[in-house]
């Protein structure tokens, strides 16, 4: 009996100590919030083990076929618990610093943190919408955090319109499929469009309205609108939480409903995805060179880099899928790198958000400058940071699919995007500093930071180490 | 025609007749009532369906206490519906295409060709003595267990957002009442007895 529910240990490990989280917060008086923080990042901790120990090796299906645990769903829920460590030691300077150093900070990321956990491992669409909307909503209310701000809280009615919005949408093509097939389990769609043939046009609908659902959390255009403004207006800690966590997990929902739910309807999911990852790549790297404001501009970056994920996913090879995988979660590193580095820059009163603000951070501090150097590079794609091996994995099982066009539509705007993120670059080391003042203090958030840079020419170096995992995740 | 068919169809009738009063009612009271109302012809399609529970849960739920909430609300915060009513004529084409073609490609899809009754076949009627909630109970604490937990976490992360975006600090400046110090207070608290000496009064 006990045995039988051990893959879920990671799940309730987690649930669990969100609640002890937000119940000791309670008790903690105001100048002891730290203790808070640091049961929080316990339970992450806590969480991290439970996945390494409880998780079996091999696929287990529990409740019926609606929780899944394989090799995917762990390295997934092992990258997203590490993030979401990165996102709260980052987080917390920002949030003393503005009297926003709240238990309901940690408490909202840890339930969201569970949304994707379920997510992740969600093997029937009801588990998968759940966890989905788990996530959404703790998002919603992180981005309204700041309730005196006007901008975070115009933010968040746009965001939790749309994605209401998007969730309905998502939710009608789920329902489209289960009228079809009278299952919400993702194996037995798998066996009923198998079974039944694929000219279903009423299987296609559903997919349509799932796709559109799915590329809106992404932030895929057309359905990007939320993006730029979210990351704009929401506190950058808060935009540092949605920019990198929930976006492997959104990939992880492309993988178990498109991959393994419809993958007999290959041939017209990878129609759509190529003009998704073709809109993609054009206007988030083309408009990103306009932006002044650094969030703005990761925002139209994220755009872009979720192009190459779609890449990576319409391939529909195994060698694709790892592609994807491996980019997803360098991407989800690389930005909360970008968004630590905003965070380390500011202070009370300011908000270093513009590109301006990294004028001649050489000068005030090299270390970071370089820190920021290897972020942006591998962004950029430049050899032999981690953004380079991404790149090419992924346009490598395009290529090997013999989409030759799309290859040569995602380099040329890599091309043009290595333009904003070298003119960071330029402004650190070849302007003078206009800005003078401290830095963010913070031991953890410097170390963190450092060990996220590093980790990106680590990453770049030695790309093995996670693309044999990404290779063995999928390889079912 | 059986005596089923037709109150589907009357059912149906009404609650779509009510569904579009919901959106075309200039007042927003009326939207709110009407929407009571298609909830309660979507009850009693779930009683045709001879899923009693779902259709008293939906009119206890939300007929009984969402919707009045609702009313409430629309009613205290007066809506003003000439600012939102700007821009119709002008959205009206694109929004008119829009819905339009959806409603064409839903036609065509979700019609009688693709999810007709003669494509599935009727579940067999329960017998009389059939407890709907047992059954539904049964599913929801066995199949659906590990739904029906994260529908809990659900509920509780919207109760923390509502309180986390709406609670405040009452600032120092408030006064209220401490009923505990209001009992204990005695004489001496509330009277002070001042001795003077008399004085003279200055004639101008």
């Amino acid at each position: 009996m006990t045995s039988q529910f051990l893959p879920l240990l990671p799940e309730i490990t987690l649930a669990i100590g969100a609640c002890v989280v937000l119940v000791v917060d309670l008790f903690v008086p105001a100048e002891r919030r730290d203790t808070t923080y640091l049961l929080a990042l316990a339970a992450l901790v806590a969480t991290l083990v439970a996945t390494v120990v409880g998780q079996p090796d091999g696929v287990r299906i529990l409740f019926g076929g609606s929780y899944i645990a394989d090799p995917m769903s762990r390295l997934l829920k092992l990258a997203v618990i590490v993030l979401t460590f990165f996102v709260f030691v980052y987080s917390r300077p920002y949030l003393a610093g503005r009297g926003l150093y709240n238990g309901e900070f940690f408490a909202l990321g840890l339930f969201g943190l569970l949304g994707m956990l379920i997510m992740i491992s969600g093997y029937s669409m009801l588990t998968v919408y759940l966890g989905l909307e788990l996530l959404s909503l703790c998002q919603y209310a992180l981005v309204a955090f700041n309730r005196d701000s006007p901008r975070a809280s115009e933010a968040a009615m746009k965001y939790f319109v749309l994605g209401a919005f998007a969730s309905g949408m998502l939710l009608y093509g789920m329902s489209l499929i289960y009228g079809l097939t009278g299952s919400l389990e993702v194996i037995e769609i798998h066996n009923y469009l198998i079974r039944n043939g694929v000219d279903q046009i009423g299987a296609l609908l559903g997919l349509i309205f799932i796709i559109v659902g799915l590329s809106f959390k992404l932030g895929a255009v057309p359905f990007h609108a939320w993006v730029p403004d979210v990351y704009e207006g929401a506190p950058t800690a808060v935009a540092l939480y949605i920019a990198s966590a929930p976006k492997v997990a959104a990939f992880a929902l492309f993988m178990r409903m498109l991959a393994e739910g419809l993958g007999v309807l290959q041939a017209d999911w990878q129609v759509m995805l190529a003009v998704l990852a073709v809109l993609s790549l054009v206007l988030g790297n083309v408009v990103a060179i306009a932006q002044t404001n650094l969030k703005r501009m990761l925002a139209y970056s994220t755009i872009s880099h979720v192009g190459f994920i779609l890449l990576g996913i319409l391939a529909g090879t195994a060698q694709g899928y790892s592609a994807a995988m491996f980019y997803v979660i360098f991407y989800a590193m690389v930005t909360a790198g970008a968004f630590g580095m905003i965070i380390l820059l500011s202070r009370r009163g300011l908000e270093a958000e513009q590109l301006e603000d990294f004028r001649g951070l050489n000068a005030r501090s090299p270390w970071f400058a370089l820190m920021m150097l290897f972020i942006m590079f591998s962004m950029a794609g430049v050899p032999p940071f981690a953004g380079f091996y991404a790149k090419l994995s992924v346009l490598r099982a395009v290529v090997q699919v013999d989409e030759i066009w799309l290859a040569i539509v995602a380099v040329v705007f890599s091309v043009v995007g290595a333009f904003y993120y070298l003119r960071v670059v330029k402004l650190m080391y070849f302007d003078e500093p206009v800005e003078t003042g401290a830095f963010q203090e913070g031991g953890g958030l410097r170390a963190a930071l450092s060990v996220n840079g590093l980790s990106m020419l680590a990453l770049g170096l030695y790309p093995a180490a996670l693309m044999s995992w990404c290779v063995a995740a999928v390889s079912w | 025609m059986p005596v089923e068919q037709i109150t589907f169809w009357i059912f149906s009738a009404i609650m779509i007749a009510s569904a579009l009063r919901v959106i075309t009612a200039r007042n927003p009271v009326h939207s709110v009532l009407f929407l009571v109302l298609t909830f309660f012809t979507a009850a009693a399609l779930w009683l045709l369906l001879e899923a009693e529970f779902l259709g008293i849960v939906l009119v206890l739920v939300y007929v009984g206490a969402v919707m009045v909430l609702f009313l409430f609300v629309v009613m205290m915060i007066d809506v003003n519906i000439a600012p939102l009513r700007e821009g119709f004529v002008r959205f009206l084409p694109l929004g008119a295409l829009v819905g339009i073609v959806m409603v064409a490609e839903l036609v065509l899809i979700v019609g009688p060709r693709y999810f007709g009754s003669d494509r599935y076949e009727a579940p067999p009627s329960a017998p009389a003595d059939y407890s709907n909630t047992e059954a539904l109970g049964r599913l929801l604490y066995s199949e659906y267990l590990y739904q029906f937990e994260i529908a809990a976490f659900i509920l509780l992360v919207s109760i923390i957002a509502a309180i986390t975006l709406t609670m405040r600090k009452r600032p120092e400046t408030t006064k209220y009442q401490t009923p505990g110090n209001q009992v204990r207070a005695d004489r001496a608290d509330r009277l002070r007895v001042v001795r003077m000496d008399s004085e003279r009064r200055e004639r101008p």
